[in-house]
This record gives C-alpha cells, sequence and structure tokens, in this order.
C-alpha cells in the first residue's frame, strides 16, 4: 500500500483504458472535422448546415439498410438523407442538398486516401516506461462487393461505436440486457426511453448478426478454414436458441405495445407506440432472416465441400505455400515482407521480354489509339484546397541584411543614406528597407512591448524630400526609440537619439 | 567439347520458343522436335543450356506439357521487376507498402492456386483461383492473424513514426477490399484490384487462363506456372524467410486449413 517513491513509475500507469477512450474520441473527430472544413466549400454557403448531424445521419442509414447479404446503395443513403438536409436548409435547392449529402458521405468513406480510412495518433507508455506515439486507423463506412458485383455500404464497427457507444460490450450479453430494460420501459410507460432502448436492440441485432455472418462467409469461401466437427454446428446451435429466445420475447413485447398504441389517446403517446410497433417489427424480421441463413448452413457446407473437392495423396513433398510463405509474410513487418515476396514475384511472374522499337512499326504505334481501360482508372482526386500561403516576397538573407542595417547606433539617419547603402549590399533591399522604414512611422508599440523588446524603430517625416531613382515621398528620419518597460505611462515611449517626439 | 554450329542454332531456336510462354510443343512439330531432342541427346542439351545461361536465363523444365520452362537470373534483362510493375504507385515510403502488397498478391494467388503441397508435386493438378477468393482468403488470414494479435500484444496499434516496421498483415487489412471513383469506375489501389491485376498480369504471361468471369475473374494455372512456383520460386522465397530466421513448420498436409485454430 505504500506509495511509490519513484515518480517516474507513478507518471507512467499503463492504462489501457485511457487507450480505449482516446481511440472512441478520435472516432468522432472526422465528424467534427466535417464542420470545421465546411466553410472551404466552394460551390456553397455550408454555414446553414450541420454537417457532424448529416454524418450520423447517414452512418444511421447505412447500419439501419446493412442485412446479412449487403447493405446501403449510395444513392439510396443519398436519397434518405436529403429530407433530413431539407429541414436544416429549407430554402436551398435539392441539387445542392444531394451534393451536401454524397459530400459527407465521400468525407466519411475517405475517398482520396489510399487506405479510404482515418488515422489517428495517440500516446501510451511503452513496457518499460517510455511514451510512445502509436497510430490508430479506422474506418466509418466501407464499400465492399457482393456476389453480384454491386458494390455497397457497410458501417464498420467503429461507426456503430460513434452511434451507440458499445463497441467494446459483449453483444449477447448487452441484447439481452437492451431487451431487458426495454420490456421494463414499455410496462411502466415510458415511451420516449423505450423508443430509445428498441433503438440500441436493433442495432444490436445488426451487430450481431454481421459477427455471424463474417463467420459464415469463410465456410463458404473456404470449407477447411473452418471446424466443421465441433465449433460450427456448436455456434448454429447457440445462434438457433439465442434466436428463438429473442422471437417469443420480441412478439411479447410487440404485442404490449401494439395494446399500447390502440388504447393510447395522448398523439405522441400514441405516435412512440407506433415507431416502436414498427422498429421491433424489423428486429423479428431480421431474426427471422438470421434463422434462414442459419438452417442453409449445413447445405452451404456439403455444397461447398463438393465444390472444394479433395484428391488423393502426394507423392513427394514441395513447400506448403499457404502456411510456408504466404502466412509468415504476412507477419512480417513490411520492409523485411519485401524480400521474399519480392524473389518470389521475380522467379513465379515469367520472363519479360525487352521491347525492341523498330521505324517500321513506329507510325503505326503512334498512331494506335491507346487502350480504353474499362475496368480500372486511376482516382481522379477532388483536393480540399487550403489557400496556399503567402510565398515570401523577401529571402531570409534579405531580412538578415535589412535588420544588419536597421540596427541603427545612437542617431538617426535619413531613409535616402539608408537606401543608398541597402543598394550597394543587394539591389532588391532598398525595397525592404523602405517597407520598414514606412511601418515604423507608426510602430506597433503594445506588441513590442508586450513581446519584451526594449526598443522600437521609429520613422518621422520632417518634411525632406526623398530623392531615389526607384522610390518617392518624405525622406523620413529612422531612429531607434528605447521602451521603458514597467510602468505603462500614457506616453511610454521615450524617444532617445531621436530628435522628434 | 565443340558442338556443331547447327545445334547452337537449334538450341537456340528452343530457347527463343520457350520465350512465348503460350505457345505449347503439342500444338507445334518443330517445337516438339526440339522438345523431345532436349530431354534424348545430352549433348545437346548442354548446348542448349549454355545458349540460356549466355542470355542470363536457367532452363528450369522442359517438357511436352509445359514447353521450355525458362527462369531469368538476378539482373538479366529478361527479369520481371516488381518495381515496373508496381510502378503506378505512390511515392516515398507508400512505395514499399505498394510493392509489398503486390508481392503478397502474386504469393496468395500461387498459395491459392495450389492449396496443399502435394498439389505442386501432381503433373496432372490443375488449380483454379478467383479474385473474390484470393482476396477472401487472404484477408481471413489477416483477421486471424489480427485477433493473435490482440491477445498476444496489449497495445496492438503500430508505432507512428516506424511505417516501415508496421506489419504486412495490417497493411493489407487496412487497405479497402474495393471502392468506386467519383467516375463508377474500380478504384486501383484496393486489395481486390491488386489481385486482379495480378491475376490479369500472370494470364498475359501465358501462366494462367482465363476461364470466365465468375467471382470477379476465375483462372485455371498452367503447367507453366506450376513447374514454375513449384521449382523454383518457393524455393526462392522459402530461402529468403530462412535467411531472416523465420523458419515456418512445414504439415504434409498443408495448412490452408489452419485459418481456423490458430496454431
Amino acid at each position: 500500500m505504500a506509495p511509490k517513491r519513484d515518480g517516474r513509475a507513478d507518471a507512467t500507469p499503463r492504462d489501457e483504458g485511457l487507450a480505449r477512450r482516446l481511440k472512441a474520441l478520435a472516432c468522432t473527430a472526422p465528424l467534427h472535422d466535417l464542420d470545421a472544413r465546411k466553410g472551404r466549400l466552394d460551390w456553397c454557403d455550408a454555414s446553414v448546415y450541420q454537417m457532424a448531424e448529416i454524418a450520423l445521419q447517414i452512418i444511421d442509414q447505412v447500419t439501419i439498410a446493412m442485412d446479412f447479404d449487403r447493405g446501403a446503395d449510395h444513392d439510396d443513403v443519398i436519397r434518405r438523407t436529403v429530407p433530413f438536409i431539407a429541414a436544416q436548409a429549407p430554402d436551398r435547392d435539392r441539387a445542392e442538398r444531394e451534393r451536401v449529402a454524397s459530400w459527407v458521405l465521400d468525407n466519411l468513406i475517405n475517398v482520396g486516401s489510399s487506405d479510404r480510412g482515418f488515422r489517428a495518433l495517440y500516446g501510451t507508455f511503452g513496457v518499460s516506461g517510455e511514451y510512445e506515439r502509436r497510430a490508430f486507423d479506422f474506418k466509418l463506412l466501407v464499400e465492399l462487393v457482393s456476389p453480384g458485383g454491386e458494390i455497397y455500404l457497410r458501417a464498420s464497427d467503429e461507426a456503430i461505436n460513434v452511434l451507440v457507444g458499445a463497441l467494446d460490450t459483449d453483444v449477447e450479453s448487452a441484447q439481452i440486457a437492451a431487451e431487458v430494460k426495454l420490456d421494463n420501459l414499455i410496462r411502466r410507460g415510458r415511451l420516449s426511453d423505450a423508443q430509445l432502448a428498441a433503438q440500441q436492440a436493433r442495432y444490436r441485432t445488426v451487430q450481431y448478426a454481421e459477427t455471424l455472418r463474417r463467420k459464415l462467409e469463410a465456410t463458404r469461401r473456404d470449407v477447411r478454414a473452418v471446424d466443421w466437427e465441433h465449433e460450427v454446428p456448436d455456434l448454429i446451435d447457440e445462434a438457433l436458441t439465442h434466436i428463438e429466445g429473442r422471437f417469443r420475447y420480441e412478439n411479447a413485447i410487440l404485442t404490449n405495445i401494439t395494446q399500447i398504441r390502440d388504447e393510447a389517446e395522448d398523439p405522441a403517446h400514441k405516435r412512440r407506440a407506433a415507431e416502436l410497433v414498427e422498429i421491433v417489427g424489423d428486429c423479428i424480421g431480421r431474426h427471422t432472416q438470421l434463422q434462414a441463413r442459419l438452417q442453409e448452413a449445413g447445405a452451404v457446407f456439403r455444397a461447398e465441400q463438393d465444390r472444394q473437392q479433395f484428391s488423393g495423396r502426394a507423392r513427394r513433398a514441395a513447400v506448403d505455400l499457404f502456411g510456408q510463405l504466404l502466412l509468415p509474410s504476412l507477419t512480417l513487418p513490411v520492409a523485411d515482407a519485401a524480400n521474399p515476396t519480392g524473389a518470389f514475384f521475380r522467379s513465379a511472374a515469367g520472363l519479360s521480354a525487352p521491347g525492341l522499337p523498330r521505324l517500321a512499326y513506329l507510325v503505326d504505334l503512334l498512331l494506335t489509339p491507346s487502350k480504353e481501360r474499362t475496368h480500372l482508372l486511376d482516382e481522379v482526386p477532388e483536393p480540399d484546397l487550403v489557400p496556399a500561403p503567402d510565398p515570401d516576397v523577401f529571402s531570409e538573407e534579405l531580412w538578415e541584411l535589412a535588420d544588419v542595417l536597421l540596427d541603427l547606433e545612437e542617431l538617426p539617419r535619413r531613409l535616402s543614406g539608408l537606401l543608398a547603402e541597402a543598394r550597394a549590399m543587394d539591389p532588391d533591399l532598398p525595397l525592404l528597407v523602405a517597407l520598414r522604414v514606412l511601418y515604423a512611422v507608426s510602430p506597433e508599440v503594445g506588441v513590442a512591448m508586450r513581446q519584451g523588446d526594449d526598443r522600437v524603430l521609429l520613422a518621422v517625416d520632417d518634411g525632406a524630400r526623398l530623392d531615389d531613382p526607384e522610390l518617392g515621398g518624405a525622406d523620413l528620419l529612422v531612429g531607434i526609440a528605447q521602451l521603458r518597460t514597467g510602468e505603462m505611462a500614457p506616453d511610454p515611449v521615450a524617444a532617445e537619439g531621436v530628435d522628434v517626439a | 567439347m565443340h558442338a556443331p554450329i547447327g545445334d547452337v542454332t537449334e538450341g537456340a531456336r528452343l530457347i527463343a520458343l520457350g520465350m512465348h510462354p503460350k505457345l505449347l510443343p503439342s500444338r507445334d512439330a518443330v517445337y516438339a522436335d526440339l522438345v523431345r531432342r532436349f530431354n534424348e541427346d545430352d549433348e545437346f542439351r548442354a548446348v542448349a543450356e549454355e545458349v540460356a545461361a549466355g542470355l542470363g536465363l536457367v532452363v528450369l523444365a522442359v517438357s511436352m506439357r509445359a514447353g521450355a520452362v525458362l527462369v531469368p537470373e538476378e539482373g538479366s534483362v529478361f527479369e520481371q521487376k516488381l518495381d515496373e510493375y508496381a510502378r503506378r504507385a505512390a511515392f516515398g515510403d507508400r512505395r514499399d507498402v505498394e510493392k509489398v502488397l503486390h508481392g503478397l498478391a502474386h504469393l496468395a494467388v500461387a498459395a491459392l492456386a495450389f492449396p496443399r503441397p502435394d498439389d505442386l508435386a501432381d503433373d496432372a493438378y490443375v488449380g483454379r483461383v478467383s479474385v473474390e477468393q484470393v482476396d477472401g482468403v487472404v484477408r481471413e488470414a489477416c483477421r486471424m492473424l489480427a485477433d493473435k494479435a490482440a491477445v498476444a500484444e496489449e497495445a496492438g496499434d503500430p508505432l507512428a513514426d516506424a511505417p516501415k516496421l508496421e506489419y504486412a498483415w495490417r497493411v493489407y487489412m487496412r487497405r479497402p477490399e474495393t471502392a468506386l471513383t467519383k467516375d463508377g469506375r474500380l478504384a486501383p489501389a484496393t486489395t481486390r484490384a491488386i489481385v486482379a491485376k495480378a491475376l490479369r498480369f500472370l494470364a498475359d504471361q501465358g501462366l494462367l487462363a482465363k476461364m470466365n468471369d465468375e467471382y470477379s475473374g476465375t483462372y485455371r494455372t498452367t503447367p507453366r506456372y506450376q513447374v514454375q512456383v513449384g521449382e523454383l520460386a518457393a524455393e526462392r522465397a522459402f530461402a529468403e524467410l530462412l535467411e531472416m530466421g523465420v523458419v515456418p513448420v512445414a504439415d504434409p498436409a498443408g495448412s490452408l486449413r489452419t485459418v481456423g485454430d490458430t496454431s
């Protein structure tokens, strides 16, 4: 119990919870970022749109549309989100709202980055107690291909996390908890809370189906990848029992709230109950679908086993490509994995016959229309443009030279003299000197005081005309004014060495 | 030994025919004749091998099924360079990542085409691979490795300032499986596109033959590919792994099944 005296050990607890919270925070960053960047959209005035809200709506739409086989279509998601955007900006036209929706959707997918994901850096303490910066990669919406070749969207675990905040919870227990809560709330008549709980229960159902889907998909890909003797049958049994229980339960809830809906007199109450009926109905639909899948699973296995036939025993041993090459290569760091994969490529990719250009073919070659790449094309990125920083007109050296020149001693000098000296040093220097002197006509004394400077450059016009080949105006008197720090007198500047106040 | 000058010409012709991977001895009488002679006449065989060696090539096998299978030696003009193959890739550090992804795709294509060690040894075996299958299995393997890593280490995320130390499976897994570009085509930087490119490339090289468009493109292997992978490529890659101290344990029945249980 004695407190550790070693300060270092105290300061570096290995706090997994902290890392988890940092990651949860990071998942919301892309949403905040949307609102931060909306000002840069040049095709509309985006200030009326609440981009983070739209983003949540889109994630919501994708999550709800996710079922066993596929997810949401890009266009459907945009179409369903537009009414919400219309509520935010009733005076904008549909084309703009659609464009806003697709902008947000693209940003949630993170179109334009090659990984199509997000990366957040967070710090943890390593095993030996030193601070380490780690990268957390996550995605919000992912694009997948259906067996028919269509591309659809699914929400990632992280996105569901942003929505319901339940990434780390055990799906099974969370589902039961949510439904017990729902039941209680309905019985006590707290319908608005019940609606929230029902929605959460539905997200869990989606999450649960997603977990099962992944397992079945692996089976379909390669029958040997999954243990069909114990693991999968057990899994299917469990899932079927689970569904059976949920069915009974949800049907009971459904009867209950249907009754409330029909008997309710308060219209708000009635509407909520009606929405609840719909959500629970949807849950039941999902369970039916899940059950159908589970029943088909055995047939899928048998069909796949027939398709992926096993043939006879080997005659001589060879390298096991998957286990001895691919898997070990995947476990290597990128820099090391380049060796085995490179060696494999060089010997397995065949010859490359160097092309020999011949003059006789040259004209034909030049006239051949380039092959249309129908399938694959380089991405045409649509960059978010940040105004470029103004390039420095004057180089670093010029500034240094000007500093030297303007670091005046006791006596003030005429601008004309400074310019002549500057011209001798560098042809571009006079302009910089002139600008700095011009600025010194009204120096920002307050800023200089705050910065802790003890003097400022001060220029005064005493009526003399400047006679210069490039510049015109008054031939200013330039001097250094001492700042008396410590007291903010009404007149903090005491001209010293300058003969004009 | 002085070979007749005619033999040198014939030997060189055999090598030249071997450079057309889609040409088969069974469909070309001259080619078939040369293949037969190579296998029966030791002197001719030596001449042909010398000619190949002079060009920086190794004669891996000469058979009626596969034709003359030639493999470039390192630095040969005929060498296929991964750098060029992956040159549409990005810059800097990303280039290495891109190269590794393309290399992994090729390795995965072979692993799926010949799922068991026996398949490489069985001359009559014809493997079948599709884009969907290759990408799916590699992803599955990555997911398995991710689970394993989650159990083994506590802070699983990679260090931010050492991109080259990031594990290959992590890079593969992070890459999206597919993505639409603005104009509705498929983006090339996705894993499916990378696998599809590997399969198309191997088909162009005469190492695979396209069967149909099912599962985003289904191909079958040729005897030439089987020889190249089985006789050389696998061993070279294996040697690289051994050199790095990675000693993969062999399982005579093949290990593709171990995706399920993380042994």
